[in-house]
């Protein structure tokens, strides 16, 4: 019972960087455009929140917020880079992840922000809800990002599902040319799907340094950016599936180090791999239903020109 | 000052619209009036799509004025011309799949609260759907629903964002009779709601039997505007396909043997394309047969089941010589002789990123002529290439590895026929072989296939263009609606010709 409370009490916990990450890459890729670059987001965000509290100071919300924008800042030369120069959306993904890679890694060097560990985020304290057996330390031993990302689903779906803008976005993603025959402007909605998905890609990173690790190593990330990739097929880019999806990956995550807790010997690597086996078996999973590879945007990964008009 | 004229709806005067040096839009005319359904009749390439693209923005005219109920406007794009009510439904459908009636609806009327305003809207498109009497299931996902019903929520696009003149392209062309005859029952009742019509259309019977007037168009300049009624069949269709140019036919002399058989080949219909229905013709030696039709109405599927590109779902193929090749590969049937001029050259015939040479020797690198698979003879390569650019008079190659994307259109389908008469052909397929080309190519290419015939090759000409298939074919065959449905001797009468392509 002890292993279990415990077990889930850190689920929250390693689903949220997750849940925020898959959020950022089906609003992004809703609206058409492909994201492979989710791996680069997730390490600038990652790197400029370590990079916050320790060159400033105390402040993880401020981090957070840096972590969230400059991956939106990148996210801006991406979309500048897919929608209006129409560079292949694959290509221009992956460059988003090698320029992260050797970005962050020079920079953290240069500012000399490696191995330096800092306070970062810490739980909350809800006093008296905490002692309510089993769900109290389950439900409210958690740090605020966790309420948040919740709150950002729940902000998300009434955009996407229940506003004109939700329509547009969702429209652009499956057939560009109706949004333009009904006079919506296809690449400034696509770029700016691009920029608020990576803002939550970055916010993800920034998770992972200011409330899980507290401390900065180059390549922190450690290809989770490229599981989020996996989860958003599993999700069929739909909120609550991303949602599910978040958790059984905090699941499993939190499982590894519980198991070597009460003792269970394995060995480290087979440890280290099971997120990714994991995700393997997922994608093949997913794609034994052809619903799920028939879920993705009709226009993904495909640039939009309009018609010659003479 | 502001000029008056009470009596239309719209009118459209003195319109003149070029591209380069063709002339799409010659001076033309055309007046609607409130509520009636007005057909526009021509060929493919008449001005049809060009004039209601003036008038739905999408072209500049160069000459000439639009009035919308009296009042000259001035149209500036696709959004003005919404907003003096213009509305057009196009052939290909802009709709997005996975949403519902409603949703792509909402979307197209870019109101500012979209959840809010549902069920206002959905109470609008009732009220609609009721006034014009159809029923359309709002709720699923346009890409469950069929093409007519898909067809409908374009039209519900259309009214709901207030149009009161409706431009209808080609609308049946994706519709069976059944379809089509539902479809004009809503036509004929938007028209008594006081919506004017315009039914853009290449049928002759369509347009007689569902619309109040006629306008026809033909090379550019309106023709005439008559009541249908007022003329009988033939006095109509030779308004539409014009009077007999004085060319002279050049007729086979030398029939041999049947060369190419087919018979009843059946494929099915698609969601995009023309189906076929128990196609049966022979090809004797020395002999141009000549498909004539509307375009769309198969001849791209014939053509690509010929050449092995489109299984069929029954029938055979016969060769002299060879037997039954239908389950033959293409690569195959090229070895047996047949040789292909497809109707989009850019795209099919050649690679464009490639350069001339590559494009001429490709056929006899995969013959074997120019070595092996190890290694091709590179001067062999470039002298046969300059030998064809000098006997087929190709202009415009300064580098044997220059793009072959820079050729013209002439000089490139001269490029592609040059490759596939390369080695002697036995059957040669063409489909629309002088398409865009001015008439000194075109004559260049009548002239190829007339030499191929003499020389004993079977010649199978697709063409939309009547004049074509008249000049060069031996036998005509029509085809219609994935149909032959009529065949004649050459030489034929144009009218029963023209009467068989529209029916």
């Amino acid at each position: 019972m002890d292993f279990l409370i415990f077990w889930l009490s850190n689920v929250p916990g390693f689903a949220t960087p997750f849940a925020l990450g898959v959020l950022g890459m089906i609003i992004c890729e809703r609206s058409g455009v492909l994201n492979l670059g989710a791996e680069g987001f997730v390490l600038v965000g990652a790197m400029s929140g370590a990079g916050v509290l320790i060159s400033v100071g105390d402040v993880p919300f401020v981090a957070l917020l840096i972590a969230g924008l400059s991956g939106s800042l990148l996210g801006l030369l991406f979309g500048f880079l897919v929608t209006i120069l129409r560079v292949n959306q694959v290509i221009a993904g992956l460059i988003m992840v090698f320029l992260a890679q050797g970005l962050t890694s020079l920079l953290s060097r240069n500012m000399d922000w490696v191995n330096k560990p800092f306070a970062g985020l810490s739980k909350l304290n809800t006093g008296i809800l905490t002692e309510i057996p089993v769900i109290g330390p389950i439900i409210f031993q958690q740090d605020l990002l966790v309420y948040c990302t919740l709150l950002f689903y729940l902000v998300a779906f009434y955009f996407i599902y229940r506003t004109s803008i939700g329509l547009r976005l969702r429209a652009v993603g499956e057939n560009p040319d109706a949004v333009d025959a009904a006079g919506g402007d296809v690449i400034l909605i696509r770029l700016l799907a691009v920029t608020i998905g990576t803002f939550f890609l970055g916010l993800a990173g920034g998770y992972f340094t200011v409330v899980v690790s507290k401390i900065w190593v180059d390549g922190i990330s450690g290809g989770r950016g490229w599981i989020i990739i996996a989860l958003v097929i599993f999700a069929r880019w739909q909120l609550s599936r991303a949602l599910l999806g978040a958790v059984i990956f905090g699941c499993i995550e939190a499982l590894i180090p519980r198991l070597a807790a009460i003792g269970v010997q394995l060995p480290q690597y087979f440890v280290l791999m099971m997120p990714y086996a994991i995700t393997l078996l997922v994608m093949v999973w997913s794609n034994l239903n052809p619903k799920n590879i028939k879920a993705a945007p009709a226009s993904l990964g495909r640039p939009f020109l309009r018609e010659e008009r003479h | 000052m502001v000029k008056i004229n009470q009596n239309y709806k719209i009118k459209m005067e003195k319109i003149t619209k070029s591209f380069g040096d063709f002339l799409a839009l010659d001076d033309v005319t055309f007046n609607l009036d409130f509520g009636e359904v007005h057909a526009l009749l021509g060929e493919n390439g008449a001005g049809k799509s060009s004039l209601m693209n003036v008038l739905s923005g999408i072209y500049a005219p160069d000459r000439g004025e639009i009035s919308i109920d009296g009042k000259v406007v001035n149209i500036n794009g696709p959004s003005d011309s919404k907003f003096l009510g213009v509305g057009m439904v196009h052939q290909h459908f802009r709709l997005v799949k996975s949403f519902s009636a409603l949703d792509n609806i909402a979307l197209s009327i870019n109101q500012a609260s979209y959840y809010t305003e549902k069920d206002n809207l959905r109470h609008k498109i009732l009220k609609k759907m009721d006034e014009i009497g159809f029923e359309l299931d709002l709720d699923n996902p346009v890409g469950l629903l069929s093409v007519a019903e898909q067809q409908r929520v374009e039209i519900l696009k259309v009214l709901i964002a207030g149009a009161s003149i409706i431009i209808l392209d080609e609308p049946t062309a994706v519709l069976t009779d059944e379809e089509s005859h539902g479809f004009f029952k809503i036509i004929r009742s938007l028209a008594r709601s006081g919506t004017s019509v315009v039914l853009v259309t290449h049928k002759l019977k369509e347009a007689k039997e569902f619309s109040d007037k006629i306008s026809v168009l033909r090379n550019g300049k309106m023709v005439d505007t008559v009541i249908p009624g007022e003329l009988d069949d033939e006095a109509l269709i030779n308004l539409i396909v014009g009077e007999v140019f004085k060319e002279k036919p050049q007729l086979s002399n030398n029939f041999g043997e049947e060369k190419l058989v087919i018979s009843d080949l059946n494929l099915h219909r698609t969601n995009h394309a023309m189906g076929l229905t128990n196609i049966n013709f022979k090809i004797r030696e020395g002999e141009i047969y000549g498909i004539a039709g509307v375009g769309g109405n198969g001849q791209a599927e014939l053509s690509t089941v010929l050449m092995g590109l489109t299984k069929l779902n029954s029938g055979s193929i016969k060769l002299a010589g060879y037997g039954d090749i239908t389950k033959f590969r293409t690569d195959q049937r090229r070895k047996c002789g047949l040789v292909y001029i497809p109707a989009d050259r850019q795209k099919y015939a050649l690679a464009g990123e490639l350069s001339v040479a590559d494009n001429y020797a490709v056929s006899a690198i995969l013959r074997g002529d120019l070595g092996s698979w190890m290694g091709v003879q590179k001067l062999g390569k470039q002298r046969s290439t300059s030998e064809a650019i000098q006997e087929f008079d190709i202009y415009g190659v300064q580098r044997l590895n220059q793009n072959a994307a820079l050729l013209s259109g002439g000089n490139a389908q001269k490029l592609v026929i040059a490759r596939e008469f390369s080695s002697k052909p036995s059957v040669v397929i063409a489909h629309s072989p002088s398409r865009g080309l001015d008439l000194k190519a075109a004559a260049f290419v009548h002239k190829q296939l007339l030499a191929a015939r003499d020389a004993g090759a079977a010649v199978l000409l697709l063409s939309e263009d009547l004049d074509e298939v008249m000049l060069l074919s031996d036998t005509i065959g029509v085809i219609n609606r994935g149909r032959i449905t009529a065949e004649f001797a050459s030489p034929a009468d144009r009218q029963k010709i023209g009467k068989a392509m529209v029916n």
